[in-house]
């Protein structure tokens, strides 16, 4: 395991330049629709349902297949195989039930994609609808609709609790110390629902996978994808072939945000191509199918009662969370644990109950999205604490220092916490914003309001979710660094290339890492996701390095005869402290060292691997969520916002956003600051903007003219992101991740600074300037 | 579908193109002329990843028929480099930080490149109104605004 390091170092905590920049601003950047694939490509089109629910009696091919340019079409009758992340429960295409409006129930491939639309005209499907489930704490009462009557059957981890004969897919407990007890002897208490809508991801790259078949039935695909290791295993799972038949290609990716995780689509044309002689089959999502077919971010109803005595001292912490599924909750019941495990948010009280239940509904289906059910947690626990607070007289700021999680208390798994920054975060944030002094409106007609919040996420991941690395030196002494984390925007390239040049002692300049992630060639990764790479692969590829430059001492060791410890490597040059030698990394890297008198050689090309895995993560008791160790560490922040709120219209104009992130040492600093303040407009937007309009299942609102994205005139003219460095013992010089997080306050801290202002809290998002003018209305503020 | 021969110029080199008539400029561009640095990101004219600039203007590209470009000049992401030099906006949106998955990115720098021909010395509004068409999900958009308004500082 590695260990953080306290010496001096050239390249970690230097904001180096991008590495994949210049390619990308001159339009030479290869994405997976750039690949051409010449007139042998065949397009594919999806049949899809227009019930949330129903039952599918009979599909009809026969003339889609007549129409002159069709080469396939297959139906769920074709796949009976099951795939699924966590839970499976999901089949490529629905066999004998519809679940979602959207759900793929037969795919075409056709010359054009224009012959392949109208070939879907000509499939007849005969459904009969079923009454559906609409709304999640419905669903999870006896007597509800059953989606999944076959729940018990279905192939689950052991760390997943599907309740058979229910919608509820996954229950997760925690159950610490008598919270009834304790919120009868509280001073005082406060309870309320917060309700959070599904949201879309919108990468502005639309999924694309493109799959070809061989005769010996050997799959290749190319997908904008996060998990090219994820996808091949799963792919192969849902097509009963073995993964050594499977090689996914994933060339970079125009923004994912969790939804190019797992797998979903991606499917489609593996099992279409399988039917089409080897010609390579091309599946690109339209607009309006990437917000409702794909994988978006479940919707949560968020029960919470919070006590404290009358000093402000949290005593007990209740959060019932019913999370909105949808149709398939393979990705899903995972992003329930999390939000169990994490229920409580980054507080501490010796009461804790709760309760996470994912509910199938016949609503479009969940998936991983940045902060993985944090986002939508923290919405309600951070402004129930807020609420808390003011009834109980204590300033927000000092109830926040008095009751957030510390090292060595325990979590609510009974974890004990590791070192953490937060109480920093908090007094950066609380200090930059003024907190505390009310600043004037800039104009008669607004009123202006502070807000802050507090977060923590854990990567949330199978406990033994690995990493490895490989790095080869060239003739010249360049480095290549070959990973299968995959660069999604984030920076990771280019952190991996600090790692790398800083553990093994060459120039950064000198070290390449590059896509795409091939999974015939490049070392294995789970899954590019739950903020892991930095930790994670960066440790790999520590691990790789310090193999590699143990490689190239030894050889010189050899070949001068000298102690391998009176040796270093430095700027490209192995030197001596012994006896002064030196000698170029050029020189023995590939062609190794000449022994003296040409009496032969010593070394030949260097190699180094490198690999991580946590060890160390044990099991939750499934009645109470009590362990060891649930999690391999939080990463906790603070965010804080001056807004005011336009008493004719309800609009919001946000002054300035203050974060900080405690990522334990930032290996790049400027690339963290990048993912601060893109989190932040990322959550400024979907708390503001954004809401997947469902009704009975269908969305109303699928394009960015209904559903609006933050656009360059609704972001603030300034947002600062402070960096808190509390190592992480087992990170690569002490870093854990952040690219997730910087959203995750987001919602209630803008939530927080809008009751500050107007005096009436607006709890749950979208914090619509409609919303708001309303709530104005019904309460008196306006007339 | 029919196909229609066009004249046109393409970054700055004169091209001679059969295009069915159905066929939008992006896909011309993408799919004829394997010039793939110009996005294809909602085909509806939403999100402007496809923003090229047809005679001087910036366009979204699924928005206008190939046809339609008979005898007109268009200027893609590919055609920001001359003599091997990049454009003033390429070096400082990439010294700015205003680059995460790059997908916007195309788009973004021709909006950009339009917004200085017409106006060298924009305001921070002003530059924020021009790019208001092209969405980037990553990078929070200050970065970008702040590289459009030091490329018109460096090209003063």
């Amino acid at each position: 395991m590695a260990t953080a390091q306290t010496k001096e170092t050239t390249y970690i905590g230097v904001s180096k330049p991008r590495v994949d920049v210049r390619e990308k601003v001159t339009g030479a950047a290869v994405y997976t629709d750039d690949i051409q694939f010449g007139a042998a490509l065949l397009h594919a089109r999806v049949k899809r349902s227009p019930h949330p629910h129903a039952l599918i009696k009979k599909v009809d091919i026969s003339k889609a297949k007549e129409l002159p340019g069709v080469r396939v079409v297959v139906t769920g009758q074709d796949f009976p195989y099951f795939t699924g992340l966590y839970l499976k429960d999901r089949n490529i295409f629905a066999r004998d039930r519809v679940r979602f409006v959207g759900e793929a129930v037969a795919g075409v491939a056709a010359i054009t994609e224009e012959i392949a639309e109208q070939a879907l005209d000509l499939i007849e499907v005969e459904y009969e609808v079923l009454p559906g489930v609409f709304d999640a704490v419905k669903g999870a009462e006896p007597g509800a609709p059953l989606l999944h009557p076959n729940l018990g059957d279905y192939e689950v981890p052991n760390f997943i609790f599907p309740v058979p004969d229910s919608n509820i897919a996954n229950h997760f407990k925690v159950r610490k110390g008598d919270v009834e007890t304790a919120f009868a002897e509280a001073a005082t208490v406060v309870e309320h629902t917060f309700k959070v809508p599904h949201v879309q991801h919108v990468p502005i790259e639309p999924h694309i996978a493109i799959a070809q078949v061989d005769g010996d039935g050997n799959v290749t695909l190319w997908a904008s994808s996060q998990s090219p290791f994820a996808q091949r295993n799963l792919i192969a799972k849902s097509l009963n072939i073995p993964e050594s038949k499977v090689r996914v290609i994933a060339p970079l990716i125009g923004g994912g945000f969790g939804c190019k995780a797992g797998v979903t689509m991606e499917t489609i044309p593996v099992a279409i191509a399988m039917k089409a002689g080897g010609h390579p089959v091309k599946f690109r999502l339209t607009r309006e199918e990437e917000f409702y077919t794909n994988f978006v971010r479940q919707g949560l109803t968020a029960k919470v009662k919070v006590a404290c005595d009358k000093n402000g001292k949290l005593t007990a912490i209740q959060n019932q969370m019913w999370w909105d599924g949808g149709g398939y909750t393979d990705y899903g019941v995972n992003i329930t644990r999390a939000g169990g495990y994490s229920g409580t948010g980054p507080f501490n009280a010796p009461n804790i109950w709760v309760d996470s239940m994912c509910i199938y509904t016949n609503h479009p289906v969940g998936g991983a999205y940045r902060g993985f059910g944090m986002s939508e947690v923290h919405t309600g626990i951070v402004q129930v604490m807020s609420m808390l607070a003011e009834k109980a007289g204590v300033d927000f700021v000092d109830f926040l220092k008095m009751n957030v999680i510390q090292e060595g208390e325990k979590v609510l798994t009974g974890m004990t916490m590791h070192k953490t920054g937060i109480k920093d975060c908090i007094e950066k944030v609380a200090k930059e914003i003024n907190w505390g002094v009310k600043d004037a409106p800039t104009a008669p007609n607004r009123k202006r309001g502070k807000g802050i919040a507090v977060m923590w996420k854990a990567p949330a991941m199978p406990p033994n979710a690995g990493s490895s690395a490989l790095i080869k030196l060239n003739e010249d002494a360049s480095v290549t660094v070959m990973v299968g984390g995959q660069e999604i925007g984030q920076g990771t390239f280019t952190a991996m290339a600090q790692i790398a040049a800083e553990a093994m002692g060459v120039p950064f300049e000198s070290v390449k890492v590059k896509g795409p992630i091939d999974t015939q060639y490049s070392p294995y990764e789970w899954q590019t996701v739950a903020s892991r790479l930095t930790w994670s692969m960066g440790n790999a590829v520590r691990n790789a390095a310090m193999d590699a430059r143990h490689k190239i001492l030894e050889v010189v060791a050899e070949a001068w005869g000298e102690d391998i410890e009176n040796l270093d490597i430095k700027e490209g040059y192995v030197i001596s402290y012994a006896s002064e030698e030196s000698i170029s990394l050029k020189d023995i890297v590939v062609y190794g060292i000449p022994r003296e008198g040409y009496n032969g050689w010593v070394g030949g090309p260097i190699v180094g691997s490198g690999s991580f895995m946590p060890s160390y993560v044990t099991g939750l008791d499934k009645e109470t969520g009590q362990g060891d160790r649930a999690v391999v560490h939080y990463t906790t922040g603070a965010q804080a916002v001056d807004l005011e709120v336009d008493l004719d219209t309800g609009q919001l104009y946000i002054h300035r956003a203050v974060s900080a992130f405690d990522v334990g040492k930032a290996i790049n600093p400027d690339l963290v600051r990048c993912q601060i303040e893109g989190g932040f407009v990322q959550g400024m937007s979907s708390a503001i903007f954004e809401e997947m309009r469902l009704v009975e299942g269908v969305m109303q609102n699928p394009s960015f003219v209904d559903y609006r994205i933050a656009t360059t005139m609704d972001v603030p003219a300034k947002i600062d992101a402070y960096i808190v460095e509390a190592a992480q013992d087992d990170g690569p010089w002490g870093a854990r991740g952040v690219g997730e997080h910087p959203m995750v306050p987001t919602i209630p801290c803008l939530a927080n600074a809008i009751y500050d202002a107007i005096g009436v809290r607006v709890p749950n998002p979208p914090l619509s300037a409609e919303k708001v003018y309303l709530t104005m209305l019904d309460n008196g503020v306006v007339k | 579908m029919s196909v229609t021969r066009i004249n046109l110029t393409v970054n700055g080199s004169k091209e001679v193109v059969d295009v069915p008539s159905n066929w939008t400029l992006l896909q011309m561009l993408r799919e004829k002329m394997a010039l793939t640095g110009t996005k294809n990101g909602c085909a509806a004219g939403e999100c402007g990843a496809c923003t090229v600039m047809l005679n001087g203007e910036p366009v979204n590209s699924c928005m206008v028929l190939a046809v339609e470009c008979d005898g007109a000049e268009v200027v893609t992401v590919e055609g920001l480099v001359q003599d091997g030099q990049m454009d003033v906006l390429q070096q400082t949106i990439i010294d700015a930080g205003g680059v995460q998955c790059g997908f916007c990115t195309p788009g973004m720098l021709i909006s950009a490149r339009a917004l200085l021909d017409r106006n060298p010395n924009p305001s921070a509004d002003e530059v924020r109104a021009a790019l208001v068409g092209n969405l980037c999900r990553c990078t929070g958009y200050i970065r970008i605004v702040e590289a459009v308004q030091t490329a018109a500082q460096a090209s003063q």
